[in-house]
């Protein structure tokens, strides 16, 4: 008799809900609000579901305090709460939750309705979050449909712009396309080890290894690669990044992102997937290079960033071509840091392109420090964070992939990665430059920064210098969660001896 | 506070006393002299402070001064690592003695965009003391990049003409070749488990790296590229006159006077330090390089027409001194090498100095639109000979001192080494004596040189301390060498016993 039938012989626990509680939360969130929308005039559809949203994150991250307290398997062995999923429950609902307080003044000055709008960023959110706790691959395949499809939509939020609607076609087409592969790879799974229960799976591998489970791990990259935007998987970045709203891109290009790596990593570390060496390796190198070098030639900010966050995705898989351990916890790590700079980013981004999303070429940034100093400042911050330098996450970030990737010998791959991030400064430098170095040519105004994004501003600002300069504590957390992720199919061998038997 | 905390804390507090200030005058009002003043009385603070390590130095006692050593990340293992011995020591007071310096001369030319152009200013000295007293591989690495930063932005928002490509190219030049630095920082710390220069050059000593020998010639030229082009040795000097003639003022000041001197003071720790083996395989070439900076640097300063760059080629030429002496490996070599590190800082500073103050009156750089200076500005005349002079390397000033143990050390190490370097002195001599003849002598060529005035009391304020100082250290070099010479017997000590291991067999 296999676990799962024995499990349906019982019914769930209050601890399976709890350890189920920031979903539960998003979703009767989300759908609070959108049972409001209707209700509710434009503006304060936009200002009190706002509101709702911005709650039902805290209130989620409050739940995941509680979660927190109650580790171990839930809904039979369907879902994994250990610091792991934690951590990418922190990360993703913080994201959650400065991407909505910078869509506060983005809805208001694109004159966009409130309900479906943040609706749907609390579902994909929920979809998000649910595929860091995941540990079943089909539950994590509907997370991840849940998480894609609401940002489908969101991609297409700037109503009246052609681009917008064709970068969700885009996106959607390519991304169910990707998402076919993932699943296919999925059912080879099944195939190759008679499970789908990413615990079980890794028992099975260890005792043997088929064609077929080597084929569906390199199915399996193909989809979740698509996902965090890592070459060869990567041309539909740019054009979708450059069409959607910019509170959007700073959501997708970070939350996502995230979740799916969290994935990534429970397939090939805590599953012990085959042949995954060469598949991150090659695709790490092509993703820094065809990033930054793509990125060189960019004269729009939020393409300049798309190719940028390519790079990003090709550095974090450095650290997956690392050993399992420390590579995870780099991997963890950087995914933090990027998410605070980028998404700090974006919000300035997202606050200086004004009605229609005018300005976002490089000239319309010019005399920025002149004209804005405190809010150009802050996106320098964001800038050279982004380069690596000291006192910023992505400084140290860098540093400890790169220094994981030498600790497992790849030095190959450590000199294609640093020549990369020279090769990224300049890039980076241009908006620098542009911003303190260049007069205006006409002046582009620059709205006085409200409340909201303030804080949004400051959240992430903190984050990135405080990710620089006192790393310990989220690097100490870091290392945890991957040491239990790592070592989990030992702790899950002695909890569950009746695991399945390999397909015959 | 007693003097124990104070010698454990004092690095601390030179290091961070400017960020310190940086920070404070973001909160400040856009009122350009309290400004001014602010940022003046806290790099005096900072200067004053930083007399401590001098005065409280023990020549006798071995290994790094004023250490202080706190764990900061755990795991990576990475420390709050500082101290200097007399090498590191002197380029911090010369950091700190030329920072004020550099706020006094800013004072009327930097005009707009005031609060920047301070805050910028002295985020970059915290950032060049770190450089020279951090201990701990990651923290050098960490000042290292900071630096990059304010000079770039310093370069691209107060320069003239061409600033944004000379900031751009200043950046992109550092940045590539520090990244080669970083990957050998890292594959130590993946062999050797510690990021501690201490820790790292035991491990490397006692032979206990694995995987050492095979890697270490490409960990040397690592360092080396990161530095060689901070110095800048010949052929990758390409950047520093486009960033000289760009910068500011104050930017020139420190660029030459302490920035390029990162870069041999990273070979002269790291480099002779970690890879004493490789750094004496490699010597040959690399000696021959610095050689023919000196004599290439000396040859294009003559035909420049502008002040600056003239200044800018010199610098290339002096710091070739520095590298010929380093890599001689003898004690007159080591010793002259640091002694031309903080002698050029010093003159090479005010001749900078003197430049901008020329181009405050006139907005030009070029030789031919000045002339006959000397008779509107005689103050002018007589400090720009004096320190010109000092520059040259005449007899008790202190470039002579530097120069004469660096050729010594040279001819030590190979005779015909000596012998093309000393043509350096002579074609020093020729270029700054003919630049000061055309600039000041003869006859007024343009009317409005005229009516110029001569130096105002905050422009001699600037000047007066670096030539007393310049004296002292023509006249007292021992002030500053016995200091120095333990740091240099320690760091060649290595080579002595290599020396023994190739007689032994």
């Amino acid at each position: 008799m296999s676990p799962m039938d024995q499990s349906l012989q019982s019914i769930p626990q209050a601890a399976d809900y709890i350890r189920f509680l920031p979903e539960l939360v998003l979703s009767i969130c989300g759908i609070v609000v959108m049972v409001l929308d209707p209700l509710l005039d434009e503006e304060s559809s936009q200002k009190t579901l706002g509101l709702i949203a911005l709650l039902g994150t805290i209130a989620a991250l409050a739940a995941t305090l509680y979660m927190s307290t109650y580790p171990g398997l839930g809904f039979w062995n369907m879902i994994r709460v250990d610091e792991f999923s934690v951590f990418f429950h922190f990360l993703i609902l913080s994201i959650a939750a400065v991407v909505i307080l910078m869509s506060y003044e983005y809805m208001a000055v694109q004159r966009i309705r409130g309900g479906e709008y943040y609706g749907l960023i609390l579902f994909g959110v929920l979809g998000m979050v649910l595929m860091s706790s995941a540990v079943e691959l089909v539950l994590i395949f509907i997370a991840l449909e849940i998480s894609s499809i609401s940002t489908y939509i969101l991609a297409g939020f700037r109503l009246r712009e052609a681009s917008s609607s064709e970068a969700s076609l885009k996106y959607f087409l390519l991304g169910s396309f990707a998402t076919a592969f993932f699943l296919y790879g999925v059912a080879l799974m099944f195939g190759a080890t008679g499970s789908t229960n990413i615990l079980a799976i890794s028992q099975s591998l260890q005792a043997n290894t088929s064609v077929l489970a080597y084929v569906a791990v390199a199915l399996m990259f193909v989809g979740l690669g698509f996902k965090v935007a890592s070459a060869p998987f990567h041309v539909w970045t740019p054009d979708v990044y450059e069409g959607s709203p910019a509170p959007i891109v700073a959501l997708m290009s970070t939350g996502p992102k995230a979740a799916v790596f969290a994935v990534l990593l429970r397939i090939f570390f805590q599953a012990n997937a085959p042949g995954r060496f060469w598949l991150i390796w090659v695709s790490a190198a092509l993703s820094m290079t065809l990033g930054n070098v793509g990125a060189l030639v960019q004269s729009n900010v939020k393409r300049l960033l798309a190719y940028s966050s390519i790079a990003h995705a090709g550095y974090v898989l450095v650290a997956f071509a690392a050993a399992p351990e420390l590579g995870t916890s780099a991997a963890l790590f950087y995914t933090a840091a990027y998410a605070a700079m980028n998404v700090g980013a974006f919000a300035v981004v997202s606050h200086f392109a004004g009605f229609g999303e005018r300005y976002v070429t490089l000239e319309d940034y010019s005399g920025l420090g002149r004209r804005s100093p405190l809010l150009a400042a802050t996106l320098t911050i964001f800038l050279l964070s982004l380069i690596g330098i000291p006192i910023t996450g992505g400084f140290f970030a860098k540093f400890y992939v790169f220094s994981a990737a030498l600790k497992a010998n790849l030095v190959g791959l450590t000199i294609i990665g640093v020549i990369n991030s020279a090769i990224g400064a300049y890039y980076y430098l241009r908006i620098i430059v542009v911003m303190y170095m260049r007069e205006a040519r006409e002046e582009t105004p620059v709205p006085s920064v409200p409340a909201a994004l303030g804080v949004a501003l400051a959240i992430s600002l903190i984050a990135t210098v405080y990710l620089g300069v006192l790393p310990e504590r989220v690097l100490t957390y870091a290392q945890t969660s991957a040491a239990q992720l790592v070592h989990a199919e030992t702790a899950a061998a002695s909890a569950h001896p009746g695991a399945v038997p390999p397909a015959p | 506070m007693s003097s124990e905390i104070l010698n454990s804390w004092i690095l601390t507090l030179v290091t961070f006393i400017p960020l310190g200030g940086a920070l404070l005058l973001l909160l400040f009002p856009r009122r350009q002299r309290d400004i001014r003043i602010f940022a003046l009385v806290v790099t005096l603070l900072t200067f004053a402070l930083s007399l401590h390590l001098p005065v409280h130095f023990h020549r006798f006692q071995a290994g790094f001064h004023y250490e202080i050593d706190r764990q900061w990340i755990a795991s990576p293992n990475i420390h709050y690592h500082m101290g200097v011995d007399g090498i590191s020591m002197w380029l911090v007071v010369l950091t700190t003695f030329l920072t004020p310096l550099c706020v006094l001369i800013s004072w009327k030319s930097i005009a707009e965009r005031v609060k920047e152009f301070f805050i910028l200013l002295l985020v970059l000295e915290t950032a060049l003391i770190g450089v020279f007293t951090s201990l701990d591989l990651f923290l050098f690495y960490f000042f290292w990049e900071a630096t990059l930063i304010p000079m770039a932005l310093l370069i691209g928002m107060y320069g003239h003409g061409r600033k944004v490509y000379a900031a751009v190219k200043f950046f992109l030049y550092t940045m590539v070749a520090s990244v080669f630095m970083l990957a050998a920082i890292l594959w130590l710390y993946a062999k050797v488990g510690s990021f501690d220069f201490v820790t790292i050059q035991a491990a490397i000593r006692s032979g206990q790296v694995e995987g050492f020998s095979s890697a270490a010639t490409w960990l040397f030229l690592g360092f080396f590229v990161a530095f060689a082009v901070k110095v800048p040795l010949f052929p990758l000097h390409t950047w520093l006159p486009d960033a000289h003639v760009e910068a500011p003022t104050a930017g020139s000041v420190l660029l030459a006077g302490v920035l390029l001197k990162m870069g041999t003071y990273g070979m002269l720790r790291f480099n002779l330090g970690l890879f004493p083996e490789q750094a004496r395989q490699n010597a040959p070439w690399i000696m021959v390089l610095a050689l023919i900076g000196i004599v290439y640097g000396a040859l294009v300063a003559m035909v420049q027409p502008n002040l600056k760059k003239l200044i800018a080629y010199s610098s290339i030429s002096h710091l070739g001194f520095v590298v010929l002496g380093i890599f001689s490996f003898t004690s007159a070599g080591l010793n002259g090498a640091e002694f031309v590190m903080l002698a050029h800082g010093v003159s090479t500073g005010a001749l900078f100095m003197l430049a901008g103050i020329i181009y405050e009156r006139r907005h030009t750089y070029e030789i031919n639109e000045l002339g006959g200076l000397a008779t509107p500005m005689p103050m002018y005349a007589t400090f720009f000979l004096f320190i010109t002079l000092s520059s040259v390397g005449l007899p008790l000033l202190n470039g002579f001192i530097g120069e004469f143990l660096v050729l010594s050390g040279a001819f030590q190490a190979r005779a015909v080494y000596g012998v093309l370097a000393a043509t350096g002195v002579i074609w020093s001599a020729c270029y700054l004596l003919w630049m000061y003849q055309r600039v000041f002598f003869g006859k007024v060529t343009q009317e409005v040189n005229n009516s110029l005035p001569d130096l105002s009391a905050r422009e001699k304020t600037a000047l007066w301390p670096t030539a007393v100082v310049a004296l002292a250290m023509g006249v007292l070099p021992l002030i500053w060498l016995n200091a120095i010479d333990p740091a240099v017997q320690n760091a060649l000590a290595p080579f002595a016993q290599l020396a023994s291991k190739v007689a032994g067999r």
